[in-house]
């Protein structure tokens, strides 16, 4: 399974500001609205308590959403702005 | 009386934290495998990297088997003093609120910093004057205090801000200039600057040792 961590909309992303300074100055035009979060993989006997432990240690639900993605792309959950 | 310091693993500014103590009081160190906290009647969760900042700082220091019985120490009222990555322990903790972000510049920062010392009468800031600007270090890379609206609006209501960069000074883009800030009892307070390095003329400043010396008192005025 995948575990997708990215910050909270709104939240001051310094890493996806200055990733989206860097692009044009390499010549790579377009390019807005750039995140930077963070990609947890991992091997779970049982996939349901994925969210407890997103809550619990993988996410700090005040800063940051994420989504649970099984390795085939499919997502499983989301908690994208559950924690307004 | 006695303050507790703990050390993780990672953890590199216990000695000071150790030392500024044991200028006020006696202290000791408390190891995060241990559950004891032997008795001691402050704890100071001082600053570093504690297991490497793995994940988020802080998010893995905080489920340690001493921080559990700092939790239940601090639920009952004792003292708490958060330093840096000690105040990034006590938010990933839930005894803190708000969360520590990095650095809007992405860079670590060290730096002296002025700190405007908002209220007097609480456990930490009361050997201070209201207003006065306390002259301490401050160094690290993730230390932009910041919560949601409305945890900000409850947190500035409540009066938790103990202490904010002094004006142009705020290097990390705390939200309102929040440098430190204390739970809702009063009883646990974080900041990001380290008053242990401000303790002795030698460096400057014993600006810090105020914050010792006021857990102390406020102690020994309750005993």
């Amino acid at each position: 399974m995948r575990v997708l961590v990215r910050p909270k909309a709104g939240i001051l992303d310094p890493q996806g500001q200055a990733v989206e300074r860097a692009l044009p100055a390499l010549g790579f035009e377009g390019v807005s609205q750039v995140h930077v979060g963070r990609l947890v993989e991992l091997e779970v006997a049982d996939p349901a308590q994925l969210p407890a432990m997103c809550e619990k240690l993988l996410v700090n639900p005040l800063i940051e959403d994420y989504e649970i993605v099984s390795i085939d792309g499919a997502p499983a959950a989301s908690a994208a702005g559950a924690a307004g | 009386m006695k303050f507790g310091v703990l050390r993780f693993p990672g953890t590199c500014d216990e000695v000071d934290a150790q030392l500024a103590c044991e200028r006020v009081a006696g202290a000791e160190i408390l190891w995060h495998g241990d559950r004891d906290l032997k008795g001691v009647d402050a704890i100071v969760v001082p600053g570093g990297f504690s297991y490497g900042d793995y994940l988020r700082v802080g998010a893995i220091a905080r489920f340690s088997p001493l921080m559990e019985s700092v939790i239940d120490f601090a639920r009952e009222g004792g003292p708490v003093l958060g330093i840096c990555n000690g105040f990034q322990i006590l938010c990933e903790a839930g005894l803190l609120p708000g969360a520590l972000l990095p650095n809007r510049t992405l860079r670590f920062v060290c730096r002296q910093v002025d700190l405007r010392v908002e209220r007097t009468d609480t456990p930490f800031t009361n050997a201070c004057e209201q207003g006065e600007l306390l002259s301490i270090p401050a160094k690290h890379t993730t230390g932009c205090w910041y919560a949601p609206k409305q945890l900000h609006e409850q947190v500035e209501a409540n009066g938790q801000v103990l202490l904010r960069y002094a004006d142009g000074q705020n290097f990390n883009g705390s939200l309102a200039d929040v440098a430190g800030v204390c739970n809702e009892a009063g009883n646990v307070f974080g900041l990001m600057p380290h008053p242990e390095h401000a303790v002795d003329p030698l460096t400057g400043s014993t600006d810090g040792l105020k914050l010792f010396a006021s857990i102390r008192d406020s102690l020994a005025a309750h005993v």
